[in-house]
């Protein structure tokens, strides 16, 4: 059980434990009902969002939000702040169901390794997913990137594009797609390097 | 364990976003189980996506799914701390999620279909409605690698011994994610047979001549 619970600091200092992580925490120990509302309130509309861009009908979207939302109540005994924030996790659950139910495909590619993590213990790699944890950070880094590679990021990550099809869309060569993909992903661990 | 050959940065992100077929993504999971550095690439790639989803606007939530959520929790089981597997790989030496894959039997057990000499394959299954192929190849020592795939997305994985090409030599847990473009003839190089991974597109999307030439011959 973790009991560490992830900090940002505040502009004058102030370390504040970050909301949603205490809610989620609340939900693990306690099976905390009035938590749980709050994380749904939180992360439902934007889950509904994200399977909506796949193609999913409103009613299916729901459908997979409950779904989502249910698997955040059970496992929420297994997050593990260091490895990302509350937001990163519940992205991963969204995106397993999505391929399992809208795609048809396997998600074992995921969910069989999720359990090594643990096992490499580099305190300074920890150090820097817990400064990620803070989803601001994240998104000011985002709002840094050209516009052409900040694209790229929302057809692979919203859209679920496979980087042949955005080829496709936008009338570039894949070479190209994966050269803005690389240097979108450089440009981004550079900025969050300096940001934290 | 060292590993000398990593994934593309690309790679990562269409691992983390969820747009990877799925021979690929399991040829990438299959890595990241021997590497701990391309592990942490995707969980900074994970937090883009986090960060993304946050971005979404939001699509309002009917007060049916709202109340049917709250109200089916009590009928949940809470799934108990994760307990951590003591390796990354299994019992039979490959990593857990291939294991999985291919029923749990070992790389010897497996039933090898002949190819040539010195050259034997396995067809992985995956699910019908996907468009990619995995298998793997078995390849004695001294022995070329046969062409497959060119002109498609491919990712390779070193499950035993290892090969050499002159972008360098793979041993056990390299990743090869090569450009399409790079034309490559490995030659294995170590004592026992080399037992690969191979992740490709489907025979199908094949573009290069070569490939469609070959591939009715030699089956890969």
């Amino acid at each position: 059980m973790y009991v560490s619970v992830p900090y940002m600091t505040g502009n004058i200092g102030e370390v504040l434990p970050k909301i949603d992580v205490v809610l989620l925490q609340r939900v693990a120990t306690n099976k905390d009902r009035e938590a749980f509302a709050a994380l749904f309130d939180m992360f439902a509309p934007r889950v509904k969002s994200f399977m909506m861009r796949k193609g999913a009908t409103a009613e299916i979207a729901e459908d997979l939000v409950q779904e989502t939302m249910i698997t955040v109540w059970s496992k929420a005994a297994l997050f593990m702040p260091e490895r990302g924030g509350v937001s990163t996790w519940i992205f991963t659950i969204a995106r397993n169901l999505r391929i399992d139910r809208l795609r048809r495909e396997k998600t074992s590619l995921y969910t069989d390794i999720d359990d090594y993590d643990a096992e490499s213990n580099d305190p300074a790699q920890d150090d820097a997913m817990s400064r990620l944890q803070e989803d601001g950070f994240v998104a000011r880094a985002l709002a840094q990137i050209p516009e052409e590679q900040r694209t790229l990021l929302l057809l692979s990550y919203v859209e679920d594009l496979p980087q042949s099809e955005i080829a496709t869309r936008l009338q570039i060569p894949l070479g190209t797609v994966k050269s803005r993909m690389r240097l979108a992903y450089r440009r981004m661990r550079k900025l969050l390097e300096t940001i934290s | 364990m060292t590993i000398a050959h990593h994934l593309d940065d690309a790679t990562i992100i269409a691992y983390a976003a969820g747009t990877l077929g799925e021979a690929h993504g399991f040829a990438v999971a299959t890595h990241l189980a021997y590497c701990d550095d391309c592990r942490g690439a995707v969980r900074q790639a994970e937090n883009l996506g986090g960060s993304l989803l946050m971005q979404q606007e939001e699509k309002a939530v009917s007060n049916t799914c709202r109340s049917a959520t709250l109200a089916s929790l009590d009928a949940i089981t809470s799934a108990s701390p994760i307990k951590f597997r003591p390796s990354a790989t299994s019992a039979s030496g490959i990593p857990a999620v291939l294991c999985n894959l291919i029923g749990n039997q070992t790389l010897d057990d497996l039933k090898w279909k002949t190819k040539g000499p010195g050259l034997a394959s396995f067809e992985i299954p995956l699910s019908s409605n996907n468009n990619t192929h995995l298998q793997l190849l078995r390849i004695g020592p001294g022995r070329k690698m046969p062409e497959h795939g060119h002109g498609g997305e491919e990712l390779t994985v070193v499950l035993r011994g290892s090969y050499s090409d002159h972008t360098g030599r793979y041993g056990v847990g390299d990743v090869a994610d090569l450009d399409v473009d790079i034309e490559h003839q490995p030659v294995v190089d170590s004592d026992c047979a080399c037992i690969c991974l191979i992740a490709t597109e489907a025979p199908t999307r094949f573009k290069s001549f070569w490939a469609r030439i070959l591939q009715p011959i030699i089956g890969i």
